[in-house]
């Protein structure tokens, strides 16, 4: 008798723990090497998220649970990470990472599998705007043809600039940019002063800034990472040249502080989203949960804030799509991001953030320029 | 004008750092006819050893600076002693291999204790403007470092000529097994050559630091061109080695300034092809002449 009712006592309990399955989320970042940080803060997003909707009962009467596989930052163990956890884990969507061109090693993986995949960093323009019929691909991250026009306007608004010149480091990423800021200098009828491109073992950039001086600029648009940045601004204060310098966010993910000394606070750069100032409900809710799980002391403590924000409200906004579609499955889910009409955010209130033509959540103006004040990445007005 | 010039103070700083880790390729090549292919990586050793110990440890710089080269040279003793001693002394090439090994085993230690991140050197009166010439300004550290280097090469050269040591290392030099029969320890002079060229990479990168970034790579590609140097200024001859690190130096900074740096590694590399064609010897090097 005893043993008749422990067996139906498991029976029900295994047949209770199928129901409660978790829905698998992926995530695909750098968890090592010099980016390591910028994975942390996308699973210190991804995670607070996931505590929210959990604690409220999760999305379909099932938990959510993060699943996350180290890129490298290396295209190749991206993809096979893809496949891992499209193939095996069986997740419902994959979080992406720092690096534009691991996403854009996958994406064709996604596209094929019918799994959403949510950017959260990479910045590059083909991610989202990758030619598929029936895209997958959506993102709620900065965008570099929308970063470039940014840049651009600031120049020309913030410094009166004229003659912005560009310096840009020499790979893919540069390269996009390139395009995209000619293209739309092109559109605002800005002249150009010059297009000066630099490697990441430069020791002196002064002769590409002696030429972009000469050339006339009167502002400069910096593109590239922490190290190779630093570089550029160290030149440009050997030069004594007190040229205004609007950078995209690459200088925000390293050491920019320590490695460029103190011309460091004279770049003025782009972010999705700053814990300084008055927080909205959910800047609070986010701070509340940092500090009590991760012992973070205030926003100063808070590094990569845009990954965080970032993975926070695509997190929140898949979780209600799922909601909506009443399924897991990915062409449903994708019908039902297409669908959401509002949603309250931490970076901004949401209306209608995904079209089928354009899957990019964020625009130029949800975007705020900040600059290093010592440690601290402040806001500029 | 201005480009040229700053480019140019740029270029023999850095050129005579090509020239002081190509040094480090001549003193043991003289005595042993073996070099450590990994130079780039006790260069790289020098900085990330100086930063440890004067900005993460605290030291004051003299003893920062003494404890890093220090280090450099105990590393080239060992390299000497693992990587190229037991292969020579069997006639082998595998020392090649092996030097090499030894400067990938080092970056990747590093990469482990110091890091993947770069980091930088804090700014200092070295970094600082001394000197205004029209537009163009110089700092501190950009006259130091050819100061340094040709320092050391004039060091060298005095010390080969006028102290024992250096005299018993002339005379390995002309013929190994004649000095051994005089009493000279070779033995002692080929470790004592890998300590110094350790030392000089050692210096070069305690230089370079505060103009670049500390990485566990950020000697690789100076290794290499530091070869090139070498092999370009006749690797047996030390001041045509010294001139060809400045000329390198100076050509790359040219192309840099008047093309852009994207073209600089191609083209410099390319000319060094091309001047070893047309003078295999080196540009400063004597023909060898083989007795059968």
């Amino acid at each position: 008798m005893l043993k008749t009712i422990i067996a139906a006592a498991l029976v029900a309990a295994a047949g209770l723990a199928h129901a409660a399955e978790p829905i698998k989320i992926g995530l695909v970042a750098a968890l090592s090497g010099p980016s390591a940080q910028s994975g942390e803060a996308i699973t210190r997003g991804l995670t607070i998220a996931i505590d929210e909707i959990n604690a409220k009962g999760g999305v379909l009467g099932r938990k959510l649970e993060l699943v996350r596989r180290d890129d490298e930052s290396s295209p190749p163990k991206g993809v096979s990470a893809a496949r891992e956890l499209i193939y095996q884990e069986k997740v419902a969507a994959v979080f992406g990472g720092l690096d534009t061109p691991v996403s854009l090693a996958f994406i064709p993986i996604i596209n094929k599998e019918r799994v959403p995949y949510m950017g959260v960093w990479a910045a590059g323009t083909p991610i989202t705007r990758n030619g598929a019929k029936e895209n997958y691909a959506f993102r709620v991250s900065a965008v570099d043809i929308i970063v470039d026009e940014a840049l651009l306007k600031y120049a020309q608004k913030k410094y009166g600039s004229k003659k912005p010149g560009l310096i840009l480091i020499n790979n893919p990423w540069g390269e996009s940019n390139e395009k995209g800021l000619r293209a739309m200098a092109k559109e605002l009828g800005v002249q150009l002063a010059g297009v000066e491109k630099f490697e990441n073992a430069d020791v002196d950039v002064t002769p590409q800034l002696t030429r972009l001086k000469n050339a006339g600029a009167d502002s400069l648009i910096l593109v590239a990472n922490a190290a190779p940045g630093a570089q550029m601004m160290k030149s440009r204060e050997r030069m004594g040249w007190k040229v205004p310098v609007v950078s995209h966010w690459g200088i925000s993910g390293g050491r920019f502080t320590e490695l460029a000394g103190p011309s460091a606070a004279d770049a003025v750069f782009v972010q999705t989203y700053s814990f300084f100032g008055r927080q909205g409900p959910a800047g609070e809710r986010v701070l509340a949960a940092l500090k009590q799980k991760y012992g973070v002391k205030g926003p100063e403590d808070v590094f990569s804030p845009v990954g965080l924000a970032n993975a926070y409200d695509a997190m929140h906004l898949l979780a209600l799509a799922m909601q909506q579609a009443g399924s897991t499955k990915g062409p449903e889910v994708r019908k039902a991001l297409h669908g959401i009409d509002q949603y309250a955010g931490l970076i901004k209130t949401y209306r209608k953030p995904f079209k089928p033509e354009d899957q990019d959540a964020l625009r130029a103006d949800d975007y705020v320029m900040v600059r290093f004040d010592g440690e601290k990445i402040v806001p500029v007005n | 004008m201005e480009l040229f010039l700053s480019a140019l103070v740029t270029g023999v700083g850095l050129g005579s750092m090509y020239g002081l880790l190509a040094l480090g390729f001549y003193v043991t090549y003289a005595v042993s006819s073996t070099v450590n292919f990994a130079q780039g990586s006790t260069m790289m050793l020098g900085a990330v050893a100086g930063f440890t110990l004067g900005v993460t440890w605290g030291w004051p710089w003299p003893a920062a600076v003494a404890g890093a080269l220090a280090l450099c040279a105990a590393w080239g003793v060992l390299v000497e002693l693992v990587g190229v001693r037991p292969f020579a002394r069997r006639g082998s090439d595998l020392w090649l291999m092996a030097t090499v090994a030894l400067g990938l085993i080092l970056e990747n230690v590093v990469l482990f204790t110091f890091g993947k991140d770069p980091r930088g050197m804090p700014a200092s009166s070295l970094t600082a403007e001394v000197l205004r010439i029209g537009g163009l300004r110089i700092s501190a550290l950009q006259l130091l470092i050819p100061a340094v280097g040709l320092a050391i090469a004039v060091a060298l050269d005095a010390l080969s000529r006028h102290t024992r040591a250096g005299k018993s290392m002339l005379a390995i030099v002309q013929n190994a097994d004649a000095a051994r029969l005089t009493g000279i320890n070779v033995r002692a002079a080929v470790l004592g050559a890998y300590a110094l060229s350790g030392l000089f990479a050692g210096v070069a990168g305690l230089l370079i630091a505060p103009l670049f970034t500390v990485s566990p790579s950020m000697g690789t590609l100076f290794g290499i061109k530091a070869f090139a140097v070498a092999i370009l200024g006749g690797i047996a001859n030390p001041w045509g080695v010294v001139a060809a690190g400045l000329i390198y130096g100076a050509a790359e900074a040219l192309i840099t300034a008047s093309l852009g740096s994207i073209y600089t590694q191609v083209l410099a590399f390319s000319l060094v092809i091309v001047a070893l064609a047309l003078r295999p010897e080196g540009l400063f090097g004597r023909t060898a002449v083989k007795k059968v």
